[in-house]
């Protein structure tokens, strides 16, 4: 049987009024500006760029607006929005160790080079709620060294490199980059593929999963060994110059995990690594990636893949919260055809039992 | 600033140079120093602004393989002045204003009589601001600076 239904036009118009006027509150209240939540909600809309894998602040500052504060819608319009606009190309690598460090800091080296920079961090904060807050009117002001940090730092993991006690990240340039918004994620996936999908890909998601991995879920004793946050330059070649351009600027977050590797029969023991890269001030997405990043590698490490955290499919097919939200909230969608059909099978199941059930069973058909 | 590739000629530094500028100032201040210089010369689209994205990319460990990081809005327009000329504006962001006004200045700059006059009235001071900015918030960064010190611990 199919039974085609319409209607509800009316309701869903009448749903999307609602909607809007739930959006925008009280009107007593003032209504909120893309600049007020763009530099007040400020790693809201980080998390929204990261996630919707566009940097644009005010696209996603009107996203977070139109989603309530709901990140996740959120993400889901910016990523929506970016499939209208055409790809002009293609950037330069960021260039991490040239950025201007606004917070820079090492688990593993207590006197580095450049030193220990904290930057604007909740590390150091109580949690306690301040009621100040609540007050309208206060304008804190920051203080100013006499001398500016040093503009650009060496990585921790380059220092450390020199030694050969940590492997090298080799350029291979050669090699053409993989791209998850335009082809078919396939396994064992490349790490250029997973590392895209991770920074795009949840943060709750990629935060569990890294704490899965501390907890022993495929452990691999990572060190923060570097966290640093700053302000890089964009540089794109336009064919017709044929030199490279700085077209701007952007906030990112980079994590650099050291971890230990036992060595094998082929290698001697030295530290291996796991990195994370956000737009933004991302810093906990930064680390789960970084943390996660480690842990996917197990394959190419010789390691056994045992745990969640290091089975690349289980991974990488529900790291993304657009689809994986997409897909729980489809079943919202009408199903009655489907549950129909589905109740007349279960019927029919039943009564089966029951014709087959000897009379002394005392079998009573409960669906009637 | 990593763009300028020190091995390239001097007019491509210099260029690389005042393109980095007009292109990371911001918008409104541009349009300011721009509407301040006076009369606007004759130009034409060569191509009018266009709003698109660009694929950023980081390196695995900061300097190893290459990955698509997430995309960037980006605004690109490009200029002809009647002597033909032609000056291209690639800006971040979706502010077809902004590349147009970076065109006509990448135009006009690589005419190098007028070049002395547009440095003054454009690209000083906006580089000086933005230096001025970046200072201020290095200053603030470096206050957060930890100073290790050791405490000796007698018998």
């Amino acid at each position: 049987m199919y039974v085609a239904v319409k209607g509800g036009e009316r309701a869903i118009d009448n749903s999307r009024l609602l909607l809007a006027e739930e959006r925008r509150g009280d009107p007593a209240v003032p209504e909120l500006t893309l600049a007020q939540i763009d530099q007040q909600l400020s790693l809201a809309v980080d998390r929204v760029m990261t996630e919707g894998s566009l940097y644009d602040r005010e696209l996603a500052a009107l996203a977070v607006k139109q989603a309530q504060g709901d990140l996740i819608e959120a993400i889901f319009l910016l990523r929506a929005y970016r499939t209208t606009l055409p790809r002009f190309g293609y950037a330069e690598p960021l260039e991490t160790a040239a950025m201007h460090l606004r917070r820079r800091i090492s688990a593993t080296y207590k006197d580095l080079p450049g030193g220990q920079v904290l930057g604007p961090t909740f590390d150091y904060t109580l949690r306690l709620l301040d009621f100040d807050l609540a007050e309208n009117g206060a304008t804190p002001e920051a203080e100013m060294a006499e001398e500016p940090l040093a503009g650009a730092m060496p990585r921790v993991a380059d220092i450390l490199g020199h030694g050969g006690l940590i492997e090298p990240e080799t350029p291979q340039d050669d090699r053409p980059v993989g791209d998850v918004t335009r082809d078919p994620m396939t396994f064992p996936a490349d790490r250029d593929a997973r590392l895209q999908a991770l920074a795009r890909g949840d943060e709750g998601f990629l935060l569990s999963l890294g704490y899965s991995t501390q907890r022993g879920y495929g452990k691999n004793h990572p060190f923060a060994g570097e966290i640093r946050l700053g302000e890089v330059a964009v540089e794109f070649v336009p064919e017709e110059l044929g030199f490279p351009i700085e077209i701007g600027e952007i906030t990112i977050t980079e994590c650099q995990m050291i971890n230990q590797f036992q060595g094998s029969t082929t290698e001697p023991a030295k530290f291996t690594r796991g990195y994370g890269l956000t737009f933004g001030h991302c810093e906990r997405k930064a680390m789960a990636m970084a943390l996660v990043d480690r842990s996917l590698r197990a394959q190419e490490l010789g390691e056994e893949p045992k745990a969640p955290a290091q089975d690349q499919e289980f991974v990488l097919y529900h790291a993304d919260n657009v689809e994986a939200s997409g897909f729980t909230q489809h079943l919202k969608l009408p199903h009655y055809v489907d549950f129909q059909a589905e109740l007349v099978m279960v019927r029919r199941m039943r009564e089966t039992a029951a014709n087959n059930a000897t009379p002394g069973d005392d079998f009573e058909e409960a669906a009637d | 600033m990593p763009a300028t590739d020190t091995t390239a000629p001097a007019d491509t530094q210099a260029r690389q140079r005042w393109m980095s500028v007009l292109a990371k100032a911001p918008a409104d201040r541009l349009a300011a120093l721009w509407s301040d210089l006076g009369d606007s010369p004759d130009w034409s689209y060569l191509r009018r602004p266009e709003t698109g994205m660009i694929m950023l990319r980081g390196r695995a460990g900061g300097s190893g393989q290459r990955f698509n990081l997430g995309e960037m809005t980006m605004t690109r327009c490009s200029v002809r002045l009647p002597d033909g000329r032609v000056g291209h504006g690639y800006v971040a962001g979706r502010r077809q204003d902004h590349a147009t006004t970076a065109a006509l200045v990448d135009a006009l700059m690589q005419d190098e009589a007028a070049r002395p006059a547009l440095e003054a009235a454009i690209i000083e001071p906006l580089t000086l601001e933005a230096d001025a900015k970046r200072a201020i918030a290095a200053r603030k960064a470096a206050a957060t600076k930890v100073d290790f010190f050791t405490m000796v611990r007698g018998e």
